[in-house]
């Protein structure tokens, strides 16, 4: 295996980086990953970390825990206006870029550039397909079908069946597009249609440009494994200076909040669902501890590392939905969710065109308070979900790449809002609908082996908040540690405690939806890093060998 | 008594390992054996290098350098892993088998109270390999 030719390579680890090799084509750049890190060993645990962004994250990390629980009753209103200006003055342009996003996601699999593979011509696949697909649902919004599985659609239908309402030529009613007042076949399939709409191509289109860019330029670029790297082509080598510092802070405020208000919020639903299951008591006590256990569980799941942790833990979950998913198709109505699944995919197809539209939409409500809020969302998350899945997607063609985060959980996600939708529709409709727990939870209670599906339903929760916390954790280390994914383990368990400590503290002091608000506000300055995210990616594209 | 030695190295802390290499080199020259210096690397760009590939070319280019020094026959092996930190110890004991190692020689750190619940990577490695495994610590200074 020894060559010659290298021999008289100065072989010492602190040199320049050779020149370009191989079928990649590396960007030139004489920046060495971890150059602006602060290494230090305190009480035998060894850090390595980068000086900027972890020490101004965690200022600013601090400053806004602080801030909200000192000052809830005026920071509350301050973020909520902001958020509202947001998705209601800015929802054009969030609704716009998502579409960007899809059809960019969409034109690329059928170019000559879907032929690029990530990590270079000869890259091997890290993960299996059922590991890294099991992965990138999971990461991507297993949690969020959970919960809106049965109660978006069923939201909708009703809306849409109750047809509009004006006050002073401005729409009342939060029905989608025209609405469908008294027709209760076009009310479930505008219903189907909007709830697809907003789990289907567009929040997984987010999710392939911000992680397709990100695996280009680290895997096949040389660049460091962190948000930053994307505005190389724009940036140049300032990049490596405060724009790009700014950048890794904004996606490490994103992602932190963005877990811990989730945690925060998934503690008060999970304790919900174990005291209608079990009587377990629904207070702070069992939420602290629910939060401390799911965080203790992610520690160990971190512990093991992607292959061994994450990996497997996302896959038990996929085997717990599928379970789920068949459960609810074979019991609840079979027929209405086979035929249910095409209608609702037509359906959709029928209605993007409208649903997607910017601009001149009467369904203000609908438009801002459900899409551009779901926009934000997912644009917010997406820092997260993009570079876990990057992280976990070298190997991979652009095309295969695409089909696997596009295309695939989009279809599974028509097919689980079908199955879940119908049965609380069908519910609703025969009038056995009724129970005051979260409404997956009632509508699994109008199906037979209600124990059993409900725990399982609470274990899938549950799990998918470990992976979540662990994936989270895994990526705030990468961006803090300077795009290293080879720095210290016990820094990843820091942020696994951090996200936990912070859920708790909002938990007990109030706060989580003022802090939810600002870190979907977070949506529109990454809406502009997604826009550079497609320029960059076109271009990074364009100069890989295919 | 040992023909082939695996010597698992981090091409990031080179000067940390110095007491290894010596080691590394006396027992090859004692034992004529060839040495397998083995590194792993992310399959994400890291310190070391931008991509595998750079990494194994700096890989045999320290193992040349090396058998400058001993004389012994080098060889080397490059292990890419989507998360080094978290497989290295069983990555390390797969590569035993694949290059056929009769000896390991690697770094490791004094005995500390961390050890508990995170154990050193050479402790490890020695608890799960039927090959003779030689610990090698920092010097004392």
């Amino acid at each position: 295996m020894a060559n010659d030719e290298n021999a008289n390579e100065k072989p010492e680890a602190s040199e320049g980086i050779p020149a370009p090799e191989g079928a990649a084509n590396l960007i030139d750049t004489d920046y060495v990953i971890g150059q602006d890190n602060i290494t230090a060993s305190p009480m035998g645990v060894n850090l390595d970390l980068h000086g900027k962004v972890f020490v101004f994250s965690s200022i600013v990390v601090l400053f806004f825990v602080i801030i909200t629980l000192a000052l809830q009753d005026q920071v509350e209103p301050l973020f909520n206006a902001t958020f509202s200006f947001l998705t209601g003055n800015m929802a054009w342009f969030f609704l716009l870029g998502a579409n960007i996003f899809v059809l960019l996601s969409i034109v690329l699999i059928f170019t000559p550039l879907g032929k690029v593979r990530i990590g270079g011509m000869d890259a091997k696949p890290d993960f299996s397909y059922l590991g890294w697909f099991s992965m990138l649902f999971a990461a991507g919004m297993g949690i969020g079908l959970m919960y809106f599985g049965v109660s978006e659609p069923m939201g909708h239908y009703q809306s849409a069946l109750g047809g509009i309402a004006t006050e002073n030529g401005i729409r009342t009613d939060w029905a989608p597009l025209g609405g469908a007042e008294g027709d209760e076949a076009g009310a479930i399939a505008l219903g189907m249609a909007a709830t697809i709409f907003h789990w289907g191509l567009h929040p997984w289109g987010i999710y392939a440009v911000v992680a397709l860019s990100l695996a280009i330029f680290s895997f096949n670029k040389g660049l460091p494994l962190t948000m930053r790297s994307i505005f190389y082509p724009i940036l140049g080598e300032r990049v490596w200076g405060w724009p790009g510092h700014v950048i890794d802070i904004l996606a490490v405020f994103a992602t932190l909040f963005g877990l811990a208000t989730s945690l925060g919020f998934g503690a008060q639903q999970a304790t919900n669902g174990l005291n209608d299951l079990f009587g377990i008591p629904d207070n702070n006590v069992t939420m602290v501890l629910l939060v401390s256990s799911i965080t203790v569980v992610a520690m160990g799941s971190i512990f093991l590392g992607v292959d061994k942790g994450v990996q497997q833990l996302s896959k038990i979950n996929m085997g717990l939905a599928f379970i789920l998913l068949t459960f609810v198709i074979i019991v609840g109505p079979t027929l209405m969710i086979a035929t249910g699944f095409f209608e609702n995919l037509f359906a959709y197809f029928a209605h993007l065109p409208a649903l997607s539209m910017p601009f001149g939409r009467e369904d203000v409500n609908f438009s801002q308070g459900w899409t551009a809020f779901y926009w934000a969302w997912w644009i917010s998350w997406s820092p997260f979900v993009g570079m876990f899945i990057a992280r976990v997607s070298r190997g991979r063609t652009v095309r295969e790449f695409l089909i696997a985060v596009l295309l695939v959980p989009s279809t599974v996600s028509v097919l689980w809002m079908t199955a879940f939708g119908s049965a609380g529709i069908e519910q609703l409709l025969a009038g056995t609908f009724e129970g005051e727990a979260d409404e997956l939870f009632v509508m699994l209670a109008g199906l037979p082996l209600t124990e059993i599906t409900s725990f399982i339903a609470i274990t899938l929760v549950i799990v998918f908040f470990i992976t979540s916390s662990d994936s989270g954790s895994l990526v705030i280390d990468s961006i803090t540690a300077g795009g290293k994914v080879d720095a210290p383990k016990p820094q990843r368990l820091f942020w696994a405690i951090i996200e936990g400590a912070i859920a708790i503290a909002l938990l007990l002091g109030g706060g989580l939806a003022a802090l939810q608000a600002a870190v979907i506000s977070t949506g529109l300055p990454f809406t502009l890093v997604l826009l550079a995210a497609c320029y960059a990616i076109v271009k990074g594209l364009m100069s890989e060998p295919r | 008594m040992y023909h082939k030695i695996m010597v698992p190295i981090d091409l990031a802390h080179i000067e940390l390992i110095e007491p290894t290499l010596e080691t590394v080199a006396d027992l090859a020259q004692h034992y004529d054996a060839e040495v397998c210096y083995v590194g792993i690397t992310s399959s994400a760009p890291n310190s070391v290098a931008r991509t595998p590939e750079q990494f194994t070319q700096k890989l045999d280019a320290f193992a040349q350098k090396r058998a400058g020094v001993h004389g012994q026959p080098v060889s080397t092996h490059t292990i890419v892993s989507p998360d080094p930190i978290a497989d290295l110890d069983d990555d390390l004991i797969r590569a035993i088998k694949e290059v056929g190692a009769d000896l390991v020689v690697m770094p490791t750190h004094p005995p500390k109270k961390l050890d508990v619940i995170m154990p050193s990577h050479g402790g490890k490695v020695a608890t799960h390999t039927d090959v003779s495994v030689f610990l090698v610590r920092p010097r004392k200074v």
